[in-house]
């Protein structure tokens, strides 16, 4: 009999209490975001659309043994060696003639093991988020081109007498491509390499 | 529509058979329970799974180690750090790397977050099958703010690969500390105690709840469940104090057990309650974590990442703590390729689901949402 | 009505005044009631996404208030799907009986002293009888949709009104006898005075409770959380209403609104003072000319449908046979007690124009509620920053 007592009681009290909760809400910051016209800034090592600079890729193939989805293919061809040699932002050679770099982004899950590998950075994940397309083959994105302007000249050469000091990483020249690079990974150095080498 | 092994011969005159299909209002995912009812009482049920298959297992052997990760993720996609440091735990058993102690703390700061953000939606998602919309949104306010720091530290916000063979993928950033404090400060102050006065502790959630899916400790044990689910029934068993890893024995916590206080112990509500207050231990943890990372130095994250993943001709089973419960892999590895052999995950919703048709005997069908919803299942980890 | 009446010219025949007095008034509250829903749809979304934290909807007109209009015209422009073997014409006359049991009821709900549409002497039995005919209209719903689900959820639906009908029949029994007259306008001129008078804080515990008690019971009337099992969401029967597609969904979505309205506005004539404003002697009661009796009404029956709103989304739903064990064994019970409690006192000379604190305690009770109200505004604090990010800052 008394439980029955307390039991109304309880139920009342309760009541009230979660009610004076839910009043407080109404009048506390509302934290939705308005989305097209309110946009956060997303932080830069959000792993959003990929990037892949062309001009600086030797074609070693290691972001498409990385990828845990086999989203990237890759087709290298030697290079003839009597062209010009042509090196990459960090002074690597470039070998080899990339004449398919295709990325499907489709299939891509985001997972950002491609970049690390990458012996000259060229690969990286920008944080463009609003890629949506209404044909899914636009997804398919071809990074090889034709007329490619590689730097002809070793930026990292230690032979010429007024060598920039090692280390230093040259600015990357404007792309035609969207969203402008993020500086490299966290650390200094070469980037490890968790995949397979 | 399929019934397997029940045939017309078994129904009596009044039951019914019900499909509560793979499409739920509910948000635990595509889980099918076939249910024969008498009115609105339950007889027996029989959940059919599978509807989220995607054949992790198989996958894992075509790809290399590190590559395992982002599938792992994926599995339980609630709380995904928690599956990745099961499995970089396991592959480090293997390789038999140490991690410094810089990589345990944080790796402890993360996992003790994910849970915080895991029971938001457990909770939530609970309150909402009972009816109260309310606490699902608070809760999954702050669980966005949670997903903002680890937005900020690795990239990602539901799906990471964050906790490495070896080490981590980034390092904290600048200021992370201080918005973990003030973050934590705000929910141990404001959003946790008006979710027990909210949802917890009002009347008729509690009379909702207190009272069905009373799961007794024998059931528990002998279908092995295991995390919040066992310890709803009362033995405190809990990986982080029974078998410490990454760190954990440096930290100061309880164990928290369903009380009983409401109703008979282990019921749906002891279940929650131990979701709830293991929130505010978590944040706990969460502090002396922090502590003790201020008065590290930072060290490399990737130091210990190897180049190359390629153990030798063993296998290993390694449990941790997820926030649903045991989560264990079992790797073999064959010492030739850099791909496991075989990885094969002990998955602890599986076995959470596996007590379903036990206490849904003699419920209402109203109920069996509020006991799913207990078990705290998530399909993408049940299937893989 | 009578105030029409004597408008038209004493030339026109006598059946054409009647028919017009009784046409415009009821238009008029045909109009008013209809646009009704539309701002109460509204306003619960906006309430709703307020007290969790997010703004409700903000795209269609500006702060969206068109939102409901835009609703609308898609629920009427839907098919409407008739499922195989429905009974056509119980299919049809269901929702518009459903609709017709809420709008029935405020008839007899006096807006002013003169300013009703039809002052019945048996105004409160009226308003009982007619708001039952919903559930015949709900009945017929469920039966009529050929789907065992729907039937089930009717049965329930049913049940739970029916079963909450008699506590609060109790409770108006005890304000009938207090008043000692079944017309609603009598019993809003027995309030006149001020906060004091109204019949809320008579007796002082017993006849706030006995609101409460009518309250919850109206809640349940209206199948509102926490009764709302016919219609809850996330269960299996989606209640009686689930054959129902296009406007016919809309109709009894407005009828649930209106009979929100309507058990609002009744619980605000019995026992919050009706038309009359709350401060004593008349102020505010006109300004100039024009009676604010009508607003004060109005505002009384928006605040309790503002509280009825704030329980759904604070409460978890209760489950069906929980739900008949509080109306059958704690609201009941109670409200028997109340009942002859009341008698009691009204019989005994010393007591019986109510306890001697009355006349202060209701101003205690108001500001203490008041004050709590905007003590906990001021208080509601949650960072002012969102971004996780500017935190360390």
């Amino acid at each position: 009999m008394i439980q029955w007592f307390k039991d109304v009681w309880e139920g009342f009290w309760t009541v009230l209490v979660g009610m004076k909760i839910t009043w407080r809400h109404l009048f506390t910051q509302k934290v939705t975001l308005q989305y097209p016209e309110e946009k956060w800034q997303l932080p830069p090592k959000s792993r959003m659309r990929l990037f892949m600079k062309y001009e600086d890729c030797i074609g070693c193939g290691q972001c498409a043994r990385a990828c845990p989805v086999q989203c990237i293919y890759i087709k290298a061809d030697k290079r003839d060696p009597k062209a010009t040699p042509i090196f990459a932002a960090n002074g690597q050679p470039i070998k080899l003639d990339v004449t398919v770099f295709d990325i499907d982004m489709s299939l891509c899950c985001y997972c950002n093991l491609c970049t690390y590998p990458c012996p000259t950075d060229c690969i990286y994940m920008t944080p463009e988020y609003e890629f949506a397309t209404t044909d899914l083959t636009n997804h398919l994105y071809h990074f090889a081109k034709t007329g490619a302007k590689f730097l002809t000249v070793n930026p990292k050469a230690p032979a010429k007498p007024a060598a920039p000091p090692a280390g230093a990483a040259p600015a990357a020249p404007a792309t035609p491509k969207p969203a402008p690079p993020t500086p490299a990974p966290p650390n200094g150095g070469t980037p490890p390499a968790p995949a397979g080498a | 529509m399929a019934s397997y092994g029940w045939r017309v011969d078994d129904l009596d005159t009044d039951e019914m058979i019900l499909n509560m299909g793979p499409q739920h209002p509910s948000t635990h995912g595509v889980l099918r329970l076939e249910l024969r009812t008498d009115g609105e009482v339950v007889r027996a049920a029989r959940p059919h799974i599978g509807y989220l298959h995607r054949c992790f297992e198989k996958h894992a052997e075509n790809v290399d180690y590190p590559g395992v990760i982002p599938y792992t993720d994926r599995m339980d996609y609630v709380a995904s750090m928690g599956n990745s440091l099961g499995y970089a735990l396991a592959v480090e058993t293997l390789l038999k790397i140490e991690v410094s102690p810089y990589v345990q703390t944080i790796r402890v700061i993360m996992a003790e977050l994910q849970r915080i953000a895991s029971h938001c939606v457990a909770v939530g998602t609970y309150g909402m099958d009972i009816g109260a919309f309310t606490p699902f949104l608070h809760l999954l306010r702050d669980r966005e703010k949670i997903l903002d720091m680890f937005e900020w530290t690795c990239g990602a916000r539901l799906l990471y690969n964050y906790n490495w063979v070896g080490g981590l993928s980034h390092d904290l950033p600048e200021g992370f500390v201080k918005a973990c404090r003030q973050f934590l400060r705000e929910f141990e102050a404001i959003t946790y105690p008006e979710l027990i006065d909210l949802l917890l502790k009002n009347k008729i959630f509690v009379k909702r709840t207190a009272n069905i899916g009373v799961c007794p400790v024998e059931v528990a044990v002998s279908y092995d469940l295991t995390g919040p689910n066992l310890r709803g029934s009362g033995p405190p068993r809990d990986l982080r104090k029974d078998a410490p890893y990454s760190g954990y024995e440096n930290y100061e916590f309880q164990v928290c057990v369903g009380k009983g206080e409401f109703g008979p112990l282990g019921s749906c509500f002891d279940r929650n309650w131990v979701r709830t207050v293991e929130m505010a231990e978590s944040a706990k943890i969460v502090h002396q974590a922090l502590d003790r990372l201020e008065k590290m130095e930072r060290a490399d994250v990737h130091e210990k990442v190897p180049k190359r993943v390629k153990p030798p001709k063993s296998e290993v089973y390694s449990r941790s703590e997820a926030p649903r419960g045991q989560l264990g892999y079992f790797i073999v590895a064959d010492g030739t390729g850099v791909n496991p052999y075989r990885v094969k995950v002990k998955s602890p919703c599986f076995t959470a689901m596996s007590v379903f048709h036990v206490l849904s005997r003699g419920m209402y069908i109203a109920d069996i949402i509020a006991l799913i919803g207990s078990l705290d299942v998530v399909l993408g980890e049940i299937d893989r | 009505m009578d105030l029409f009446f004597r408008l038209f010219p004493e030339a026109w025949p006598d059946w054409l005044r009647v028919a017009l007095s009784a046409a415009i008034p009821a238009v008029l509250l045909l109009t008013f009631m209809a646009v009704g829903p539309i701002v109460y749809v509204y306003a619960e979304r906006k309430i709703a996404g307020f007290m969790q934290d997010r703004l409700g909807p903000t795209r269609v007109g500006p702060y969206g208030l068109l939102q409901t209009v835009a609703d609308a015209i898609k629920l009427m422009f839907k098919e409407a799907i008739y499922p195989t073997g429905v009974d056509k014409k119980l299919f049809l006359i269901a929702p518009c009986l459903v609709v017709l049991g809420a709008f029935l009821a405020m008839v007899v709900i006096p807006f002013g002293g003169k300013a009703q549409v039809a002052d019945l002497n048996v105004g409160l039995f009226y308003v009982i009888a007619v708001s039952s005919l919903s559930t015949v209209g709900l009945i017929m719903a469920g039966w009529a949709s050929n789907n065992k689900y729907a039937l089930f959820g009717a049965m329930r639906s049913a049940a739970q009104i029916v079963s909450y009908e008699i506590p609060a029949v109790m409770i108006l029994l005890g304000i009938v006898m207090i008043v000692g007259s079944l017309s609603l306008q009598d019993i809003v001129l027995y309030q006149e005075g001020g906060l004091t008078h109204w019949l809320l804080f008579r007796y002082f515990p017993i006849m706030p409770i006995a609101f409460v008690i009518f309250f919850t019971a109206g809640l349940a009337e209206c199948n509102r959380t926490p009764f709302d099992i016919p219609e809850a969401e996330s269960e299996l029967v989606a209640g009686f209403h689930t054959e129902y597609s296009g406007f016919f969904f809309a109709m009894f979505f407005m009828a649930e609104y209106t009979e929100m309205f309507v058990i609002s506005s009744v619980a605000s004539v019995l026992f919050l003072g009706g038309y009359w404003s709350p401060l004593p002697n008349h102020i505010l009661q006109h300004i100039g000319p024009i009676g604010l009796g009508p607003l004060w009404l109005i505002a009384k029956a928006w605040f309790l449908v503002f509280v009825m709103m704030w329980l759904r989304w604070t409460l978890p739903r209760l489950r069906v046979d929980q739900l008949m064990y509080v109306a059958w064994k704690v609201l009941l019970p109670i409200s028997m007690v109340l009942v002859v409690l009341v008698g009691g006192l009204l019989m005994i000379p010393a007591t019986r124009n109510g306890f001697p604190w009355d006349r202060w305690v209701g101003w205690i009770f108001t500001l203490v509620i008041f004050g709590a109200l905007i003590a906990w505004m001021a208080g509601a604090r949650l960072s002012k920053k969102r971004r996780v990010q500017d935190l360390a800052a």
